[in-house]
């Protein structure tokens, strides 16, 4: 039975027929198209469907519409004013894009609501206010000190009624017209208002909805598939299975091993398998089909970690067994090293599955075209790989294909697998009819790929005065049903896993396994998270072993340049590691000359407190020998506006701003004249997989290169056209001067026409050559390296753990971008704060605990620490402008910088994760 | 189709009531229905035919003082008791909880009736509540009746609340002089927002109230009456009744203290609950809930 409503929205009267179980997200996004309010979890978890309600913040996933009835809505849409014509942004938003809290986006309507009420409220809010009040507003990109920042300011702005001023963000030390100066994203504004569109925003002229029938079993044989009944109800357009493949069965990253459909008789590896697709006229509809959809499964016995995957008997997955790969690192002679070691210590770490929890579930919508291609709308961090793998599960050449990569709610290694785009393909081939398949939470959590939960034994041997001899170290990474990018991620784990430093005896054995959890794949740190805290966590047991400062000894054996890597690479440039540790160890001590001694809090004696300390190295690129290109595309317009293209993936990282900067630097023109395109396979070459901390260097490269080579062929034309030398000609100040005129870019687009020139350049960006594991040599064309420092407070009663300050000091080469920068040293020190002390994917017998974002906690406001950046910058001599990855970096030693403090404070070595505060209680009571 | 098929918001009581019996198919009352709609969205809840929804229902919404006690209406919202002058005047305990409940988004939305009703035994809410000697107006079929708090709860997520029965609101005697009260609770970082434990205690001062009293546990002075209450602490709201007995017009000091700690201990059933904490955990973390929110209410009480 419909009822109606009658209620306002941003100003704006509405009267409108509800049915009775309708949200008010849905009534807003999907009646009124009001799509800024954006859904996340639908479990009034996250808060980015934050609307007011008659003023009041409200999550309106879960808001019932009905009681809308008679209420004033207000939502993103409804902030920013238009005078004159002119966009006016309330403060909130202008503070928000100037201080850049925006990244991937997604949040920011919810973070921006919440806010706009609180200040309301709280007319000067104070950093506990907006804790309090941005609680549950969850923002995974996580520069949550930047949006405290942003709220502060904007709240003076609207009390002093001064503009909102911008952040002082020093600029790089390389900083030239453009470059390495703070730049706000050219998406920001239509984040801030609501006008960014993401895939779910989308809709199309008779599109059908789909939905997948999962396994719902851990492992198993298909032994009945019955879609009789599912098929008969009426709205149903589709239901394909296994046999309605038309091309290769099998999809992947690198090894074609994960089933598009499993079919009967064959095995199914995680609850997350695939086993049928619908399209409906409705989301319910296709719903209600999958649950009518009968199946039966021959149960097998469930492989559930890594360890018991490896054993003889264990039954074995696929084809070639459980052992995916074996990685090997070998360097001198672990005999010779570990016998003229002082002392040696070994110990066996353990790190959890963890979920990217990026904010956007994963939407895929493929749309048939009537000359029979196929376009796929999806935010994606791999395009190129999209085409190519919808096109083989097709069977069509891949020019029929078209990837139109969208705005993406945050990816973080996440977004690189298929996951809705070959079941939304081939529904749509099937039906003719543009079809959604979008995840919910729950389906998000079961399926993606995750982080590998690591088994590391670590064995280190060292003389008296520090100097590290040797060191062993054996992983066994779980990298679950599929590959993914499991042999990838496991090898930099490995490679990485003797820490940052300078071994002449090395060696490493990595045992990548199959198991029967959901796969793990591509997570921001990519398998140097795990190690990175194991070996972090045993070169402070070593200092403590010795006698040592913690600092010291990382200082006494850290890479240098001249060091060689344990993989057989000689560090000619860029390693700025010592002067990252110098940097925070000095800030550190500035605060506490005694940091690693415990300190109870005065008066309070239970809570004590204490600093730790870790330092890192990360890879940029994919290195091992892989082909690193990326392709960028630039033109010049008639209306003297330049457009770069690229089909590189912007997940909220900042790549677009990058580009269009590297563009600005070369043609000495204001970076707002040059517009970004991404992520589109028909419109922009290929920038190759968003991974490995990557894309500032090869498309950063990529569009530099483009531009220098358009500036070049600008300058040839216009030396021929006026007759002078090319060295006469001179960009400058957004205009091109020749001989005395001075011409706009509209005017040189103009006479490069007229001579029948195309303003527009291509570049294929090819990085320096790489070499596989195990050959010696270059295994990779760049690495930054990090500290951080961490000072904790351990509750001696409870065993809680607080962070409360971290200093993090990143080897970035050249920031680009000092305010993204920020942002994402922000970000990487949250997420590595929630690998260590909230994060927790629980997985029991192949079965997923953590099916809901209420049961996977990642941080919120209310855990964040002061942060403090420190720029380090090493230019690499390859890199664009000296810059080189941070993406992975900024988040790497977070973790065991926060469990050695935790072992400062309270003497307890924390070896799994996450942190335990149980565990701490407990040990501490015992004592 | 649907997850329901009739949603009404009823503006007086008695349509509630009427519309609760009168469905043609299983019907639910809700507050801000913050749990239970997640429930029935994710399969936890048996689906329903109707569901009314009390937050339009005026009287419900009225927090005020009426005949010498403290009414909050099942359907104020959280945020709004959280925030509430009287509220905090007299009942900090349900403050104090009622700004932790949820988040803030929540809270706009969530009741107190809400919390209450949906009988969860660490409800923060309701344990608050417990130790505030509340009493529950419910309104039924046969007219309406006042409960003592601890008569709503029958097992976890079970209460009392017959079909038609609605709870219109909470009386909480009013704080006097000499008389206080606080919550506490202890989370994990991970996991479900749901406290390892929660705590509050009501207590009243004897002697000389007006001293300074330095440190945690002054000497000398007495409790007259206490109520504490603890979550999860059994199948239903737990109050430790044998503790109070114990500490009732004794001095307020460590000794005390000490064997009122291992009283509770002895009465209290914790259990173990996977991925949040044992009960060992919850043993070892009572004593020092307690000794906080004992000293919270002590000083208030001055």
């Amino acid at each position: 039975m419909d009822t109606t409503i009658t209620f306002t929205v941003n100003g704006k009267s509405h009267n409108l027929a509800i049915s009775p179980d309708e949200t008010l997200a849905d009534l807003l996004r999907k009646r009124l198209k009001l799509t800024g309010t954006k859904i996340g979890c639908e479990e009034a978890e996250c808060g980015v469907c934050t609307v007011l309600v008659d003023g009041e913040p409200t999550m309106s996933c879960v808001y019932p519409a009905a009681r809308a009835d008679g209420k004033d809505i207000l939502t993103i849409e409804g902030l920013a004013n238009t005078r004159d014509g002119q966009l006016v942004l309330h403060p909130l938003q202008d503070a928000f894009v100037k201080h850049g809290a925006v990244q991937c986006g997604f949040c920011i309507p919810g973070q921006i609501m919440t806010s706009y009420a609180l200040i309301k409220r709280h007319p000067e809010p104070t950093s506990d206010d907006i804790r309090h009040a941005l609680k549950d507003t969850l923002c995974r990109c996580a520069g949550y000190p930047t949006i405290e920042n942003s709220i502060i300011e904007a709240a003076r702005a609207l009390r002093t009624g001064e503009p909102v001023r911008v952040p002082s963000i020093p600029d790089s030390v390389n900083a030239r017209s453009v470059i390495g100066k703070s730049q706000v994203r050219p998406d920001s504004v239509e984040k801030v208002t609501g006008a960014a569109i993401y895939t779910d925003d989308l809709t199309f002229p008779g599109m059908l909805f789909a939905s997948v029938r999962r396994a719902g079993i851990p492992h198993g044989i298909l032994t009945k598939l019955d879609i009789t009944k599912a098929k008969a109800l009426p709205g149903v357009a589709a239901i394909l299975t296994s046999e309605d493949i038309p091309g290769e069965h099998n999809h992947g990253l690198v090894i074609y091993d994960w089933p598009v459909l499993v079919g009967i008789g064959e095995r199914v590896r995680y609850v997350g398998d695939a086993i049928a697709i619908v399209a409906a006229e409705s989301q319910e509809i296709a719903e209600q089909a999958v649950a009518l959809i009968e199946t039966e499964f021959e149960k097998q016995t469930v492989i559930k970690n890594a360890v018991q995957a490896y054993q003889p008997d264990a039954p074995k997955l696929h084809a070639n067994g459980n052992l995916l790969k074996h990685i090997k690192v070998r360097k001198g002679s672990m005999e010779t090293g570990f016998a003229s070691a002082d002392v040696v210590l070994e110990h066996t770490f353990q790190t959890q599955i963890t979920d990217h929890a990026f904010l956007e579930p994963e939407c895929s919508l493929a749309v048939p075209l009537e000359d029979g291609r196929m376009e796929v709308y999806v935010g994606s961090q791999i395009p190129y790989q999209d085409r190519t793998q919808v096109a083989r599960a097709l069977g069509w050449p891949e020019e029929r294909v078209r990837i139109v990569g969208q705005l993406m709610g945050g990816g973080f290694g996440g977004k690189e697998d298929i996951m809705g785009q070959i079941h939304s393909a081939m529904l749509a081939n099937v039906t003719g009819r543009p079809v959604k398949l979008l995840f919910d939470r729950h389906e998000s959590l079961l399926v993606h790929p995750k982080r590998h939960a690591t088994q590391i034994r670590v064995k280190l041997g060292a003389k008296k005065d520090g100097r590290i001899i040797a060191a062993e170290t054996e992983l066994y990474g779980d990298t679950g049903a599929y590959a993914s990018l499991g042999e990838k991620v496991m090898t930099r784990a490995t490679t990485h896993s003797a820490g940052p430093y300078d071994i002449e005896h090395v060696r490493a054995d990595c045992y990548a396994m199959y198991t029967n959890n959901p796969p793990a794949g591509a997570f921001r740190g990519f398998g140097v998270t795990q190690s990175a805290f194991a070996v972090e966590s045993m070169m402070d047991t070593l200092a403590q072993t010795l006698g040592l400062d913690p600092v010291e000894l990382r200082r006494m054996n850290a890479l240098h340049v001249g060091s060689v890597t344990n993989t057989g690479q000689l560090l000619r440039d860029s390693v700025g590691l010592v002067e990252c540790i110098d940097k925070v160890d000095s800030a550190m001590r500035k605060l506490n000359p005694e940091p690693f001694k415990p300190q109870p809090v005065p008066g309070s004696e239970h809570l004590v407190r204490a600093w730790g300390f870790a330092s890192a190295y990360k890879n940029t690129g994919l290195g091992g020998g892989a082909p690193d290109t990326s392709g960028a595309d630039l033109e010049l317009y008639d209306d003297g506006t330049f457009e770069v293209r690229s089909s590189a993936a912007e997940l909220g990282q900042g790549l677009v701003t990058v580009m269009r900067m590297a563009v600005a630097e070369e043609m000495s023109a204001a970076p707002e004249i040059v517009r970004v395109l991404v992520m589109d396979t028909d419109l922009t070459p290929n920038g190759g997989p968003t991974t490995a901390s990557r894309q500032t260097y090869v498309t950063g490269n990529a569009s530099r290169l483009a531009a220098v080579t358009l500036r070049q062929a600008i300058t040839s034309a216009l030396s021929e056209k006026y007759d002078v030398a090319p060295e006469k000609i001179c960009f400058e100040g957004g205009q091109v001067h020749v001989n005395g005129h001075s011409l706009t870019f509209a005017d040189v687009a103009r006479e490069m026409k007229a001579m029948g020139q195309n303003p527009r350049a291509l570049y294929e960006y090819e990085a320096p050559k790489t070499q596989p594991l195990g050959t010696g040599g270059d295994m990779h064309f760049a690495f930054s390296f990090a500290a951080q420092a961490a000072e904790v407070e351990v509750n001696t009663l409870t065993g809680e753990v607080r962070v409360l300050r971290i200093l993090a000091a990143n080897d970035v080469g050249t920031a680009i971008n000092p305010l993204a920068l920020q942002g994402q040293v922000e970000g990487g020190v949250m997420m590595g704060l929630g690998n260590c002390l909230t994060e927790n994917f629980i997985v029991e017998d192949g079965y997923v605990v953590t099916d809901r974002l209420a049961r996977y906690r990642i941080p919120s406001i209310a855990h964040t620490p002061e942060i403090t950046s420190i720029i380090v910058e090493h230019p690499t001599a390859e890199g664009p402008y000296g810059a080189k990855g941070v993406g992975e970096i900024v988040s790497i030693p977070t973790t065991p910088a926060i469990t050695n403090a935790i072992y400062n404070a309270v003497n307890i070595r924390v070896d799994s994760l996450p942190v335990d505060q149980e565990k701490i209680a407990m040990e501490l009571a015992s004592r | 189709m649907n997850l329901w098929q009739q949603y009404i918001r009823p503006e007086t009581v008695a349509d509630a009531v009427t519309a609760l019996t009168s469905a043609p198919g299983p019907a639910l009352p809700i507050g801000g229905g913050t749990d239970i709609m997640l429930d029935l969205h994710q399969g936890r809840h048996s689906p329903v035919h109707t569901i009314v929804d009390l937050t339009g229902i005026p009287e419900m919404k009225i927090l005020e003082i009426r005949d010498g006690r403290l009414f909050i209406g099942a359907g104020v919202a959280i945020s709004h008791i959280a925030l509430h002058p009287l509220a905090a005047l007299y009942a900090r305990a349900l403050t104090e909880a009622c700004d932790l409940i949820g988040g803030p988004q929540v809270r706009n939305v969530a009741t107190l009736g809400g919390n209450v009703a949906h009988a969860l035994p660490a409800a923060d809410g309701t344990i608050s509540l417990m130790c505030l000697d509340a009493e529950a107006e419910v309104a039924g079929v046969a007219g309406r009746r006042r409960m003592p708090l601890p008569e709503l709860f029958l097992g976890p997520g079970k209460s009392a609340l017959k079909l038609g029965d609605v709870i219109v609101g909470f009386y909480l005697p009013l704080a006097k002089p000499g008389e206080a009260s606080a919550f506490k609770r202890i989370m994990r970082p991970q996991g479900v927002a749901l406290p390892i434990i929660n705590l509050s205690v009501w207590l009243s001062r004897s002697g000389d109230t007006s001293s300074p009293h330095p440190g945690p546990l002054p000497q000398g002075e007495g409790i007259k009456q206490i109520r504490i209450a603890v979550g999860p602490g059994g199948s239903v709201p737990f109050r430790a009744r044998n503790t109070e007995a114990f500490l009732a017009a004794k001095a307020y000091s460590p000794e005390n203290f000490t064997a009122a700690l291992d009283i509770l201990l002895e009465e209290i059933k914790f259990r173990t609950s996977a991925q949040r904490a044992t009960a060992e955990y919850r043993r070892h973390l009572v004593g020092t809930l307690l000794r906080n929110t004992l000293a919270a209410a002590w000083e208030r009480a001055e």
